[in-house]
């Protein structure tokens, strides 16, 4: 960890940053946006989700022709394909039964905090008692 | 049919979405990590709890801390412009969810859906995601973004769990 590039901290904070403002701007921050997205009262979220994955996609798939390797890290860039399992079905499940009740998932909540949404930490609460749960009952 | 659909417009959501994406490219470019949300959750619970599901994190729980950080500051930052008024565009549907407050000379914004259900869907959030190895972040931007069958199969799942879930809890007559 010390021998770090001294910009690796400052970047990832830069692209929090950007991340989080985004996150603000097109609403995710506000759980009734999603919710209204999944009651179908107002279809806007694939264009944040699916834009998203577009911009980065076309990083993922750039990068790694004009380069080998991350200047901060020395990391190739590769494909990083998580391996599937059926945890991956019942966690997105498990997880899809949280989104649908709350209208909240773990960026766009600390982005929720940012705008001042200080009940969004009835949430935060929530996720980090799930996630020791899980990772109690797993080790 | 366009104004059913999407009452606010769809500019704030593609651009929202596009500086998303950017925040990820960013990170990406300098670094070669595909940086997802919900992984914080764990790695910080790796300074509190010596379980060893959580210790796995520990070289990677600085950064993370930082991400989360920046994406609060960020989201603190829209709120200080354009959700202030400060920087007006057309591209910014302000709607009307919610309560907006004034603090310290920034527009601030809060819920109005109910504290029982943002805390217990945020307990299913994280237990799920960390079960699932990914949350909209990881899975549907950075995984989507690979082409990752797994990525597609977890957005899948959770999208349409999540429909059906947020129908029933609405048929229910619970609001907001």
């Amino acid at each position: 960890m010390s021998d770090r590039h001294p910009l690796f901290i400052p970047l990832i904070l830069v692209g929090g940053l950007i991340f989080g403002f985004g996150l603000g701007f097109s609403h995710m921050a506000r759980p009734e946006v999603v919710l209204n997205f999944l009651q179908f009262d107002d279809l806007g979220l694939p264009f944040v989700m699916f834009g998203a994955a577009i911009v980065s996609g076309i990083a993922f798939w750039a990068l790694p022709r004009i380069r080998d390797s991350a200047p901060l890290t020395g990391s190739r860039y590769e494909r990083r394909l998580k391996p599937f399992d059926k945890n991956v079905l019942i966690g997105g499940a498990v997880f899809g039964v949280g989104w649908g009740l709350s209208g909240i998932c773990p960026g766009a909540a600390y982005a929720s905090l940012g705008v001042g949404n200080v009940t969004i930490l009835w949430a935060l609460a929530g996720m980090f008692i799930g996630a020791y749960i899980q990772g109690y009952a797993r080790s | 049919m366009a104004a059913e659909l999407f009452p606010n417009g769809i500019s704030r959501y593609a651009v929202g979405g596009f500086l998303v994406g950017l925040g990820v490219v960013v990170i990406y470019i300098g670094t070669g990590i595909p940086a997802g949300a919900s992984t914080f959750l764990e790695s910080t619970l790796s300074y509190f709890s010596g379980q060893s599901r959580f210790q796995q994190y520990v070289s990677s729980r600085n950064w993370r801390v930082v991400f989360t950080l920046g994406i609060i500051l960020g989201a603190l930052a829209f709120a200080a412009t354009v959700q202030s008024g400060l920087i007006s565009t057309s591209l910014y549907e302000p709607g009307s969810t919610g309560t907006l407050y004034e603090f310290a000379g920034i527009t601030l914004w809060t819920t109005s859906v109910q504290p029982w259900r943002l805390f217990v869907g945020g307990i299913f959030v994280g237990i799920g995601t960390r079960i699932g190895k990914g949350c909209t972040s990881g899975h549907g931007v950075c995984g989507v973004g690979s082409a990752s069958k797994t990525s597609l199969a977890g957005v899948g799942t959770f999208l349409l769990v999540a429909i059906i879930t947020a129908q029933i809890v609405a048929a229910l007559g619970v609001s907001p």
